[in-house]
């Protein structure tokens, strides 16, 4: 098999620019598309039948939910592929990925018990979906301080990556949670297969948000990528010749 | 418009989730532009200035 | 064996390890992962007796009862092929209502009786607008009168 586009598309220069020009590719109808389901969802959404208006959190705490696993997925892959082909880039992306889920996560964590006082009558409980999307918080903060408690970059990329992977068994607990035991969280309204449990005018926005959001990860991860690249590569030949 | 704003009784809930949304949604892109910024700076100055950096 | 392998080898092995590992966990100590218990499940004995637990279910229809004058409520919390019978005194979530998710925490006292001291509603996945609601379930005559 011939990789050798593989590893053009993995050397940095040629990553910095093509980040530089995809980016706003994602950034723009990222941003349409979180207007209009905002629009959709707050406006034209109708009133649920059983949460009345509070049912409209959905429309921020599925996707930063979703963007949660997402990232770490990205992120976790990234961090072995980095490990395995010692492809630089992709310890870029990994780093780059880390801020962003955490972000998400505790955004998710947040609307979460904003939307659960309301309806269940409790901000928090130790029920297991809950339980595994706090951890997943807590396995984003370990890799962050991990990489930055590791002064050399080699050594701080393979002990970051190693913690990423291992914390990938929590995606599958995460999102099983709420059928493998009982817990207060519901299951979920969107599945890959079967029909989603929510009436069409509720769903565009809620679908519209999702891609939005996760283009919108697309476009951030891209620009934080750049500066990664640029801060691990300052001493290299290309790049003088790229910022001059 | 106020009726809008009260969300049936849970404005007090609805509207705290997307304001903290807005704020994620702003701070990635505002520290993702900083951090290509600095970055280039960073780098920029190194350009000038190989011997010291 | 190229390195580039052994390493590919050593990034399954660690997650198929940690895997395993998180699995004998969660089978160790299933019984505490349970967030809450079902009428059936306490019925047949399976919660645990002398100490607090949460018992979920749904609220039998025409089976809550208020006191009036204070916040006394009795309701039956059923799984369809066992029921419950639950007391609580205190406020309610929003969603507290007839044929709803519940999960209470509390006891069970010598008659039989749950004695909550917290009432917690449970909603399921499914999201639609009062009318497409009505539509699918005609109300009860109950329901209607109100």
């Amino acid at each position: 098999m011939n990789w050798i586009w593989f590893h053009k598309l993995a050397s940095p220069p040629h990553a910095y620019g093509i980040a530089g020009r995809l980016a706003p590719w994602f950034g723009w109808p990222a941003g349409m598309l979180i207007l209009a389901g905002l629009y959709g969802g707050l406006v034209l959404a109708p009133a649920d039948y059983q949460q009345g208006d509070a049912f409209r959190i959905v429309y921020v705490h599925a996707p930063s939910a979703w963007l949660s696993m997402l990232v770490y997925a990205t992120m976790a892959v990234a961090a072995a592929v980095g490990l395995v082909w010692r492809i630089k880039l992709a310890h870029a992306v990994a780093a780059a990925a880390a801020p962003i889920g955490a972000t998400f996560t505790a955004l998710a964590l947040a609307t979460g018990a904003i939307w659960g006082k309301p309806m269940w009558g409790t901000w928090w409980v130790w029920d297991a979906r809950l339980t595994s999307e706090l951890i997943l918080l807590f396995l984003y903060a370990g890799v962050i301080a991990l990489r930055a408690s590791i002064d050399d970059r080699d050594r701080a990329d393979r002990a970051s990556a190693v913690l990423a992977i291992v914390g990938v068994v929590n995606l599958p607990i995460i999102h099983y949670s709420v059928y493998w035991w009982n817990t207060l969280h519901q299951p979920a309204t969107l599945t890959k297969l079967g029909k989603p449990s929510m009436a069409g005018d509720m769903l565009w926005p809620l679908l519209a948000m999702l891609l939005g959001f996760t283009l919108y990860f697309g476009a951030v991860l891209l620009v934080r990528l750049r500066a990664e690249i640029l801060r691990r590569e300052r001493d290299a030949a290309w790049l003088r010749a790229e910022l001059a | 418009m106020s009726e809008f704003l009260a969300m049936g009784g849970y404005g007090a809930f609805v509207w705290p989730c997307f304001a903290l949304a807005a704020v994620v949604l702003a701070w990635n892109v505002r520290s993702a532009r900083r951090q290509l910024a600095l970055a280039r700076e960073q780098a920029l100055r190194r350009a000038a200035a190989p011997d010291r950096a | 064996m190229t390195p580039r392998r052994k390493r590919l080898l050593a990034v399954i092995a660690i997650v198929a390890g940690v895997g395993a590992a998180t699995a004998l966990a969660m089978f160790a100590f299933r019984d505490n992962l349970l967030y809450f218990y079902n009428p059936s499940q306490v019925l047949a004995g399976d919660a645990p007796s002398g100490r607090t637990f949460r018992i979920g279910g749904m609220v039998t229809q025409g089976s809550v009862q208020r006191t009036p004058g204070t916040l006394e409520v009795r309701f039956v919390v059923t799984d369809f092929r066992h029921s419950v019978p639950v007391r609580y005194e205190g406020l309610l979530p929003d969603l507290f209502r007839e044929g709803q998710g519940v999960i209470a925490h509390g006891r069970l006292n010598g008659g039989g009786d749950f004695v909550a001291d917290e009432v917690l509603a449970k909603h399921d996945e499914n999201y639609m607008p009062p009318e497409v609601a009505e539509s699918l379930h005609p109300p009860t005559p109950a329901q209607a009168a109100e």
